[in-house]
């Protein structure tokens, strides 16, 4: 069973942005940058699902400009065993990733496919849903767990109302939530030996697809910040300050 | 402002274990901020199984044509491998299709856009004209402002930051459709629905919302919340760090990658206030924060901040309410 896990590269999140002061974008040129961490927990994932000898190949895919390599390297040291990057400098619509990845599952044909629910830079929550309906495969999102089973995988998702669990046809597309797992740290001999494990560069253009934005970004604008109140000396002065001041109580 | 001329908007109900959810009223409130760009003619959908309870309460909100109801087993469970492909071939007849950012929202829309060929705007916090809206991005770090001219504009309304609409006098009419047909791609197993305190109001929808982390240490000491909860007639929320240890269920998690929140009075005991649980709460009116490090973050964003240790600070609070 092959697994194929699409990985995005985006800012670390313990990393403060801010937009621009001319509203053209984020001002996160010289940012740290990491795998997003939904992505990291859907590689962890992957990787589980090989040693416990429930898939066979572990595939790993980003879309983005040549530095998302390093994700793809990272993912490698964790336990992948291919990656592919397709090459592009324009920063795409999830509409348009789930179109290039529909065409790499096309040709890789894994049995799962694994995505992070949310890139925590769009913040979409998109792309899994959109692979999904674009291969016509059953999907499982926001997974907290998942049971691999001989022709269905179970997917426990996390819900606004609890949980719930289905049952999916395969193959099927997951998108991974932040208790599906814990995600090791790669150790110094797997770095290593990521840098032999084949990587391949594929131009976008190449997988001839619409890929152009529907939506235009008009400005981007940093929110209402909010004011720094008061501190209260105590419970009694909070209190009062609830009923008197902000009449809340 | 140039009033446009007639347009059409078909809302998706969302349905609880309750049946009808409050969120609806929400989204509605965000439908009529719509108005006020286009005379919106509206239809609500309601699909599912024995559903025509909820579709009965939908007639009740003002302001539309009709409540469209598809009621049968294909709908069951609301899968979205059988609403999809229906609802695509029902949307296209709309300028707008509408739903709340709820997880129901976020695992449908996608799949619907994607049908369609559409890019869905989703987490709207704006409207600002027919087609130009606000949705925030890194964890509400930003607003991005984006434009769309797309066949059908497909929206998923973040419900937190829209004033509920009310249930008026009339009643519209229902009217019966053919439900979603059945599919083989995925059942339904079970469901660990959490508890539903109907004494204590929804999370998303409560007027006080009292939240824990981490420093509150363990599953029972959250009782201490639930206590103060109960005398604020408030719904009880959690940081990541206080889910992730088991002290609280995943779905009262407030933040970026959880619920959304925006009560009158939101208190924050015993969390740091990291900025992926800011996303969840910064658009509250009134912001008490509690914490025992007079340097936590959280009282940055607090319009009062109590440096106290939780533990003698929430009795002696329970005790003055
Ligand atoms: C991709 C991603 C998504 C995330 N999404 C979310 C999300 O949706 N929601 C979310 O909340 N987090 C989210 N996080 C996690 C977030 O970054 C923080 O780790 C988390 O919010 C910390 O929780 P906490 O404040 O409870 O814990 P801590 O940061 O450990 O804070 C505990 C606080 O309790 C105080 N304290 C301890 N004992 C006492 C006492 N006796 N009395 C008073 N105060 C006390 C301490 O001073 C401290 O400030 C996300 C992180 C990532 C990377
Ligand atoms: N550029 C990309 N390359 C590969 N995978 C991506 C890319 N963008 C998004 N994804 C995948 O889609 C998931 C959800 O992203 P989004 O829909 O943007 O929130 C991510 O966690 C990734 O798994």
């Amino acid at each position: 069973m092959k697994i194929l896990v699409a990985i995005k590269r985006v800012v670390d999140p313990v990393v403060r942005v801010r937009p621009l002061v001319d509203g053209n974008g984020m001002d996160i040129a010289k940012a740290r940058t990491v795998t997003n961490p939904f992505c990291e927990i859907a590689v962890e994932e992957a990787v589980r699902l090989k040693e416990q000898g429930v898939a066979t190949e572990v595939v790993v895919v980003s879309i983005g400009p040549p530095s998302v390599q390093e994700q793809l390297r990272n993912a490698l040291a964790l336990g992948a065993d291919r990656a592919l990057h397709i090459q592009t400098d324009s920063s795409l619509e999830p509409l348009s990733i789930a179109k290039v990845l529909r065409v790499i599952v096309s040709q890789e044909l894994p049995q799962l496919i694994l995505l992070g629910k949310q890139s925590i830079d769009g913040d979409h929550n998109q792309t899994g849903q959109m692979l999904a309906a674009l291969c016509g495969y059953p999907q499982g999102t926001f997974a907290s767990h998942i049971d691999y089973k001989k022709d269905e995988v179970w997917v426990t998702r996390e819900l606004d109302s609890g949980l719930e669990t289905l049952a999916l046809a395969l193959p099927a597309v997951i998108t991974t939530d932040l208790r599906l797992n814990q995600p090791r740290f790669p150790t110094m001999p797997n770095i290593m030996k990521a840098r032999q494990k084949p990587l391949e560069i594929i131009a976008l253009e190449t997988i001839s697809m619409d890929v152009q934005p529907r939506l235009q970004t008009l400005a981007v604008e940093a929110p209402k910040l909010r004011q720094q109140g008061v501190k209260v000396v105590d419970v009694a002065e909070l209190v009062d300050k609830l009923r008197q001041e902000a009449k809340v109580l | 402002m140039t009033l446009l001329n007639n347009s059409t908007a078909l809302v998706v109900i969302e349905q609880d274990a309750t049946g009808f959810s409050p969120i609806n009223l929400k989204v509605m409130g965000a439908i009529e901020c719509l108005r006020k760009f286009t005379r919106l003619t509206v239809d609500l959908l309601v699909v599912g199984k024995d559903c025509t309870a909820v579709a009965e309460t939908a007639a009740r909100i003002p302001g539309i044509r009709q409540v469209l109801v598809a009621d049968g087993s294909g709908g069951e469970h609301q899968l979205s491998e059988a609403l999809s492909p229906w609802l695509a071939d029902l949307a296209f007849a709309y300028d707008y299709l509408v739903m709340g950012s709820t997880t129901f929202g976020k695992n449908l829309l996608p799949r619907v856009a994607a049908l369609m060929d559409i890019q869905p705007v989703t987490d709207v916090v704006a409207i600002e004209s027919t087609n130009t809206f606000q949705r925030p991005i890194y964890a509400g770090n930003a607003l991005m402002r984006v434009m769309t001219d797309q066949a059908t504009t497909l929206l998923s309304i973040r419900a937190s930051v829209f004033t509920a609409v009310r249930f008026g006098e009339l009643v519209a009419p229902v009217i019966a459709i053919a439900p979603p047909p059945a599919q083989v791609l995925s059942r339904l197993l079970s469901q660990q629905q959490v508890q539903v305190y109907t004494e204590r109001p929804e999370l998303t929808a409560a007027r006080v919302v009292v939240s824990g982390g981490r420093g509150l240490q363990s599953g029972d000491n959250f009782q201490l919340l639930y206590q103060l909860a109960d005398k604020l007639e408030a719904a009880v929320g959690a940081s990541r760090a206080a889910v992730d240890a088991g002290f609280a269920a995943n779905d009262i998690q407030v933040g970026q990658t959880g619920k959304v929140v925006a009560p009158e009075l939101y208190i924050a005991v015993g969390l740091s206030g990291a900025i992926q649980h800011i996303a969840g709460m910064r658009d509250s009116k009134v912001v008490v924060a509690i914490n025992k490090d007079p340097d936590a973050p959280i009282f940055q964003v607090a319009d009062y901040g109590l440096v106290a240790d939780l533990f003698t600070a929430i009795p002696e609070l329970i005790e003055l309410l």
